[in-house]
């Protein structure tokens, strides 16, 4: 196992998800001789994942099951260890096509946080890419560090512990991309312009405030960056159900029309229920509340020096 | 600085045959550089020759004749626009439309067109003839100048092709072509099937190539795609338009839809007289296999109606027979070879994952695909329409194999980052079409009797309860 290459079987110190059902997961790290309490009963790490396939369904002691899936960087974003507002699939998937991301894209990011886009990064500039980030806050910094280790893509990353702002990303003309997302951001546009390459590179900016964002633009635009973009995208998962709805007695009719032709013309199932007529509609509804604001997403391109 | 040293030695310069991608203002073309080719951008046309030679990134102005000259790298900026903005008006009380604001008359710019005029000269002439343009408030001449050296200012930028550029360049100028599918939509479909070096992807697409050239891309020459298709051959253009190395492609494989039964069943017939004689045995409804087979017999008919006995010509013509048929057996024979390694890949039925993005009904497309995916793969599927993948996620349920499956669309909106006049952009994309995702699982034995099947439905079906009766009162 490893985050940026996939496995068939699972052995001893891999990280796996176990998938206990409707948006219920736990990452566990596997040890010969340990155990895992779930829901559905005690996993044995020995006797019940070393040597099974990935996607194997896995039978807890109480007879319920459950599967355990390989680890990707979008499973890992919804289990990790939170130690900072992370950032989502979402964002990720257009910060990553935005800046062109692709395997041996040299990256610079800041702040490293709970590592959630990082990981996402790494799995793309993977195996001839490097991820320098930058955490300025010494614990984060280094349990990041520990996390590259344990998924094994530590070769392919280099954490510092500085203040990105003040002393920039330690590194000059590497970078194809730059990703900020830390309070001031216009604080470090000095720095990110000169952490990427002469020949140019992209960058983008995250940040949950307009303001923020304004200034950002405003330091783009004074340090020479063009094609300054900002957006915002959100995701509407919509939840597919069956809705039974009723239809309405009219009473009799002369020539007697059934009811429940009503229903068949509608072109819908309908629901063998006596007395009461209805149809099932096969349809998707969003959910009653969503994300509605993560953050916008500044993007800008650094032309050639 | 080791890097720096690294970094020139692979930037190579723009030279013939590269794919590239012209960018003015926010209108892209991706074009392949032909000498002496005519290209038309945006109502412009002119000659790339120039380009060949310098540095991707670099900006060109076109001149008289359609030649490309290298703008000056000295940034022109506002510089038009700041000496006059001094003098500006507060709001628009006094500003009268009356039609006649503007001394030039559409004949004077046609002239100053034809002088050969500078855009930004251009630009100025219209600032100083416009009666109206010192009483209009600061922004609004910024505007006015933005709207004018828009139309004037022909400044053209050739880049490197990338995801980024051709997915926004499709969405822009061809969305029909690629089913409407919006970017941030593909850069979804991209990150949620963990599309990376090294895998083995499944591909089905009828966005004219840009979804296999943007797995490709993602990929970067490592592992392998293989590409369905259906009808006579795979569509790539959007793919070429990406100008990979020659490597990428040998990572390539196509197989055509119509043997994936037969695959399934293990009764592909890939010996090289096996794939002759079904040529022969089923030459119209194996349209795939043999359409240009068909094409040539059509064409060579004509021919040998025409009553011409000369012996010499007929010796001709009996050579050139020998030879179309020799041709036609190394084609044969490549193609069995292509769909001999693309079988070998499908066979082992472990592929890393699985992207659909096509016009055909994503059910039996889904259905039929995945069971070349390995157990703890994800897979995503694009529609246009949502109904489509409703029906998927309920039949995928009933067949188990697959967990965590969402459907899912996107929302994006641009926004203006301005001094005081920040504010989302007014116009925007409707939608981008939908995404039905999730992660393979191995298919239980007996998983219709498990009592825990229903688990991951259980509280929909619950919710549907506690809806159903509401509904009921309520009407």
């Amino acid at each position: 196992m490893s985050f940026v290459e996939y496995s068939e079987f699972i052995q001893e110190g891999d990280v796996v998800i176990i998938f206990l059902g409707h948006e219920s997961m736990m990452p566990i790290k596997v040890q010969s001789g340990a155990q895992t309490q779930t829901r559905y009963g005690v996993i044995r790490h020995s006797s019940d994942l070393i040597g099974q396939r990935f996607g194997s369904k896995v039978t807890c002691s109480k007879g319920g099951w459950v599967y355990v899936l390989h680890p990707t960087p979008e499973l890992w974003t919804v289990n990790l260890p939170h130690r900072t507002q992370i950032l989502y699939t979402t964002d990720i998937a257009n910060i990553t096509l935005m800046l062109e991301l692709k395997p041996g894209s040299v990256v610079c990011e800041s702040g490293t946080g709970s590592g959630s886009l990082s990981h996402a990064i790494l799995r793309t500039i993977a195996p001839t890419g490097h991820l320098h980030t930058v955490e300025f806050h010494a614990q984060r910094a280094e349990k990041a560090i520990e996390e590259f280790k344990e998924h094994k893509v530590s070769h392919l990353v280099t954490v510092r512990n500085q203040d990105v702002c003040k002393e920039g990303f330690g590194v000059s003309d590497v970078a194809d991309a730059v990703f900020l997302d830390i309070p001031s951001p216009w604080e470090a546009v000095t720095h990110a312009k000169r952490a990427l390459k002469h020949k140019g590179g992209r960058l983008c900016s995250f940040s949950p405030c307009i303001e923020q964002v304004q200034r950002t633009c405003e330091a783009l635009l004074d340090h020479g960056f063009e094609e300054i973009c900002t957006l915002e995208v959100l995701l509407r998962v919509h939840d597919v159900r069956a809705v039974t709805m009723p239809i309405p007695d009219f009473g009799p009719v002369e020539g007697s029309t059934d009811i429940t032709q009503m229903a068949s013309n509608l072109g819908q199932e309908e629901v063998p229920n006596a007395g009461n007529a209805s149809v099932i509609c096969r349809t998707a509804t969003p959910p009653r509340e969503m994300a509605g604001h993560t953050g916008y997403l500044t993007f800008a391109t650094k032309p050639r020096d | 600085m080791a890097e720096c040293v690294n970094d020139s030695e692979t930037e190579s310069p723009i030279s013939y045959g590269d794919y590239i991608v012209l960018r003015r203002g926010d209108v892209f073309k991706s074009v392949q550089i032909e000498q002496k080719q005519k290209v038309i951008f945006e109502k412009q046309w002119f000659f790339l020759d120039n380009a060949v030679g310098q540095l991707y990134g670099t900006m060109f102005e076109i001149e008289a004749g359609g030649s490309l000259k290298l703008k000056a790298v000295k940034r022109s900026g506002n510089a038009a626009g700041n000496e006059d903005s001094k003098e500006a008006g507060q709001d628009n009380r006094h500003i009268v439309d009356d039609g006649r604001s503007q001394k030039l008359t559409r004949d004077d710019i046609e002239i100053l067109k034809e002088q050969g005029l500078k855009g930004q000269e251009i630009v100025q002439q219209l600032i100083d003839n416009s009666t109206t343009f010192k009483d209009k408030t600061e922004f609004a001449q910024e505007k006015y100048i933005k709207k004018k050296k828009k139309k004037y200012e022909s400044d053209i930028k050739v880049l490197k092709p990338s995801t980024r550029l051709l997915a926004m360049m499709y969405h822009g100028r061809e969305p029909g072509k690629i089913c409407h599918l919006r970017y941030d939509t593909l850069a979804q479909m991209l990150t949620l099937g963990n599309i990376h070096a090294g895998s083995k992807i499944i591909v089905f697409e009828t966005c004219a190539g840009l979804v296999l050239g943007s797995v490709m891309e993602r990929m970067g020459g490592y592992g392998s795609v293989i590409q369905m298709y259906a009808g006579g051959g795979p569509t790539r253009a959007g793919m070429e338009s990406f100008g990979f190395p020659s490597h990428f492609h040998e990572t390539l494989h196509e197989f055509p839809m119509c043997k994936v039964n037969a695959l399934l069943a293990g009764t592909l017939e890939l010996s090289e007289k096996d794939v002759d004689s079904q040529a022969n045995k089923n030459g119209q409804s194996d349209s795939c296999q043999e359409t240009s087979g068909v094409l040539e017999e059509k064409s060579s008919k004509p021919q040998s109606m025409e009553v011409s006995l000369d012996p010499e010509e007929e010796m001709k013509r009996a050579r050139l027979r020998e030879q179309r048929a020799q041709e036609k057996k190394v084609k044969m024979e490549e193609k069995r070879k292509k769909l001999a390694s693309a079988a070998a890949q499908l066979e082992g039925r472990n592929a890393d994952g699985l992207v659909i993005a096509s016009r055909f009904h994503p059910c039996p497309v889904l259905l039929g695909m995945l069971k070349f995916v390995a157990p703890s793969r994800p897979f995503v599927v694009y529609s246009q329409y949502r109904e489509p993948l409703i029906e998927c996620y309920t039949k995928l349920r009933e067949q188990g194999g697959a967990i965590s499956l969402r459907l899912t669309d996107s929302w994006l909106r641009h926004y203006q980052v301005l001094p005081n006049r920040t504010h989302p952009v007014l116009l925007m994309s409707g939608g981008g079409g939908y995404l039905l995702s999730g992660m393979t699982v191995a298919a239980g034995t007996s998983k219709s009797k498990n009592p825990q099947k229903s688990e991951e439905p259980a509280a929909k079906r619950l919710k549907l309860d506690e809806i159903s009766p509401s509904f009921r009162s309520s009407t």
